[in-house]
């Protein structure tokens, strides 16, 4: 059962509409965001939850007061600069602490507690296009990639159960954990990228991170039109990186007009861009070898 | 003064306005790329690079011979960067946080440390402004790590402008924790508000006053205002959505040079900075 | 007789193999001759960030088992218990314990040289 990944390497090149458009095109499907950073899939999709998790993971160290002797050990050895020398001792900055456990150990009077992270919440919920798989990491907590799996299984296991044909991820910007841990072993990836000399540069990363786990590329050139010989840049990049060019769209304020009517483009319109959607999504459906629908 | 230019969501707009803000700063100023994933500052600055460093996290290396398989470095270890199995020691360099801690605890002397490539630090000079960013090696997961590589050769006796990467965990933190005020890069329509309380509610416990600039304005709703006003959250500039302000940037421009009818706004941004920055003090002496 | 550990979603020899090598519910490890087996909890390795497949391999190196008997082995795990000299048997999921250890036995599994599940981290 193949899983389609969307990313983007760069930001803001409309792989979150285009996924949601996906979502509603495609059949039989699982629909997963994995952007937990900062999800926006469900303002599209608004999903009805079905089931909550409580998400933990890591640890923080918290000094307690009443035993610490203020010796100055801890702050000699935390490489993370996370432990100051406060009014009242030495005290953990929690956004700083690393969770690596160096001083609770070493802690000549034992006196540093560890306390488990509470990071954020998953949901398993219906939406008007199927089954969604998403999550949000509370702000300011580590993207350790370990959310990104576990909605991963979820959505594989949930389409095994309902014997549904495929898994559509959002997947994170950028190229760090998140988005590595959205690569492992799907199927296909999807690079949404946009006609500038930021949209080139990133999307050359993210297909050297898609080719360094052998995953295969596609595509999708969003907004071309805003300059016609960068757009040309990136087909000729895909060329000479293998990538294979799923489709061109338009730039069309028609996404910003459905997203504020909390609808998909496909559903707001039905021909223009929409049309050019329903193309580039067949084409996807090729790379990733599902056969057609008839 | 350092200033971060961070938003919730990407594409936003940070880099176009970091690059616009540096271009018209008064004064010395260093332009810092913190957006090691997929830096692009650099793009729109255009800096004669004169100098690099690769930067290196310190990661165990086990001397079998001397490993008695008391198992104390894999207890530590709470990344399993070190693990031991049938009495052999392993490493995995690649999932190291750089803690030091299985060095720090083995009884026997057996692990010393060896390297792990993080990426590049890189730095030159754009016309009177001073640059430097990182850039992560395709392959490594954390970011952190080059930031706080990239952090240790920002010139903080200056004004620094900082553009930092998108979304609100530990990337963006670490961007934006040593600024003295954070510019959220926002615009109006459901996902850039949506991601905009987020940042909000991400970067307020670091206590830093906090301005936002309204993006792609007209395209959109009314819901982002609201909010900002709701919450005091000043908005410090509002670009229009304009064509071809998007051309500007897709030939690689740097807003306030490509259309100078914008760039009285970035001048205006620049001193309602300095007045975000001085209010706390303000306060203080009031109080 | 060498053990084999075996993951499985459930604490007998009747509950299914979990595909999963790092993150399985639980290990079964049965001495093939006598069908006698102790039960491993993973929970530790479950609930770890990342290194899950390394720390249940610490956890079968430790039971004294010989070989695994999995769905899906991650590099790394691969890595770790190829070092510690274990031998590793993937693609068994779908089938109870018993029907994987009997399968072994009769020499119908493949003893694997490379995992065949990519890794989630470089």
């Amino acid at each position: 059962m193949p899983e389609i990944t969307i990313i983007s390497g760069k930001g803001g090149t409309g792989k979150t509409s285009l996924t949601g458009a996906f979502a509603h095109l495609a059949e039989d499907h699982v629909i997963c965001d994995l952007d937990v950073d900062a999800p926006d899939l469900h303002l599209l999709l608004d999903p009805e939850h079905e089931k909550v998790e409580e998400f933990y993971s890591g640890h923080t160290a918290v000094i307690d007061p009443e035993l610490c002797t203020d010796c100055g050990l801890c702050l000699d050895l935390c490489r993370f600069m996370a432990i100051n020398q406060g009014p009242e001792g030495p005290a953990v900055d929690p956004i700083a602490c690393e969770g690596c456990k160096v001083c609770v150990h070493f802690c000549p009077a034992q006196a540093i507690n560890w306390r488990e992270d509470h990071c954020g919440r998953w949901y398993v919920s219906r939406t008007r296009f199927g089954p969604m798989v998403h999550a949000q990491l509370f702000p300011g907590e580590e993207n350790s990639g370990k959310l990104v799996a576990l909605l991963r299984e979820r959505a594989r296991k949930i389409a095994d159960e309902r014997h549904l044909d495929l898994v559509i991820s959002d997947g994170a910007p950028g190229l760090g954990c998140p988005v590595i841990s959205s690569l492992s072993g799907t199927d296909l990836a999807v690079i949404v990228t946009e006609p500038t000399p930021s949209g080139l540069h990133d999307l050359e990363r993210v297909a050297e991170l898609c080719a360094h786990f052998r995953i295969p590329a596609g595509v999708i050139i969003n907004k071309w039109d805003l300059n016609a010989d960068q757009s040309q840049a990136v087909e000729h990049l895909c060329l000479k990186k293998g990538l294979h060019l799923a489709g061109k769209l338009p730039f069309d304020t028609a996404f910003t007009k459905a997203m504020v009517k909390r609808m998909v483009v496909t559903e707001f319109q039905a021909d223009g861009l929409a049309d050019e959607i329903r193309t580039v999504w067949r084409r996807i459906r090729d790379l990733a070898g599902m056969k057609s629908a008839s | 003064m350092i200033v971060a230019v961070a938003s919730g969501k990407g594409g936003t707009g940070k880099t176009m306005v970091a690059a616009s803000l540096a271009k018209v700063w008064d004064g010395p100023v260093q332009a810092v790329d913190m957006d090691v994933e997929e830096p692009n500052l650099h793009l729109f600055l255009k800096p004669e690079l004169t100098g690099r460093e690769t930067a290196r996290l310190p990661v165990p290396l086990a001397d079998q011979a001397k490993c008695t398989a008391c198992r104390a470095c894999a207890e530590i270890c709470q990344f399993k960067a070190i693990a031991v199995l049938a009495g052999y020691v392993m490493t995995f360099p690649e999932m190291c946080h750089g803690c030091g801690g299985c060095t720090a605890v083995c009884p026997e002397g057996a692990i010393t440390e060896d390297y792990r490539e993080l990426g590049q630090v890189l730095w030159g000079r754009a016309d009177g402004i001073s640059f430097l960013m990182g850039r992560l090696r395709v392959g490594e997961a954390m970011s952190p790590p080059l930031m706080r590589a990239v952090w240790l050769k920002v010139d903080r006796s200056g004004d620094v402008i900082v553009d930092a990467p998108p979304g609100v965990s530990c990337p963006a933190i670490a961007a934006v924790r040593p600024a003295d005020v954070i510019l959220l890069v926002s615009e109006p329509t459901p996902f850039g508000f949506h991601d905009l309380k987020l940042a909000r509610e991400a970067f307020e416990p670091l206590e830093k006053p906090m301005g936002v600039i309204v993006n792609r304005a007209g395209l959109g709703d009314e819901a982002l205002y609201q909010y900002c006003r709701e919450v005091e959250l000043p908005i410090l500039l509002e670009i229009p959505f304009d064509r071809r302000i998007a051309e500007a940037y897709s030939q690689g421009r740097v807003i306030a040079e490509a259309r100078p009818e914008y760039r009285q706004g970035f001048l205006d941004l620049a001193g309602r900075i300095r007045d975000l920055a001085a209010a706390p003090l303000l306060e203080a002496r009031h109080a | 007789m060498d053990k084999i550990a075996v993951s499985s979603q459930g604490r007998g020899l009747d509950d299914q193999v979990d595909p999963r090598f790092g993150r399985a519910a639980y290990f079964i490890v049965v001495d093939p001759e006598t069908m006698s087996f102790e039960v491993l909890d993973n929970g530790n390795s479950r609930a770890m960030a990342q290194g899950a497949g390394i720390q249940a391999a610490e956890i079968v190196a430790d039971s004294g088992a010989k070989a695994v008997l999995s769905g899906f082995v991650g590099p790394k795990a691969f890595q770790a218990l190829s070092a510690a000299g274990i031998k590793i048997g993937q693609g068994v999921d779908g089938l109870s314990v018993r029907e994987a250890v009997q399968r072994y036995q009769s020499g119908q599994v493949d003893m694997a040289s490379r995992p065949n599940k990519p890794g989630h981290w470089a």
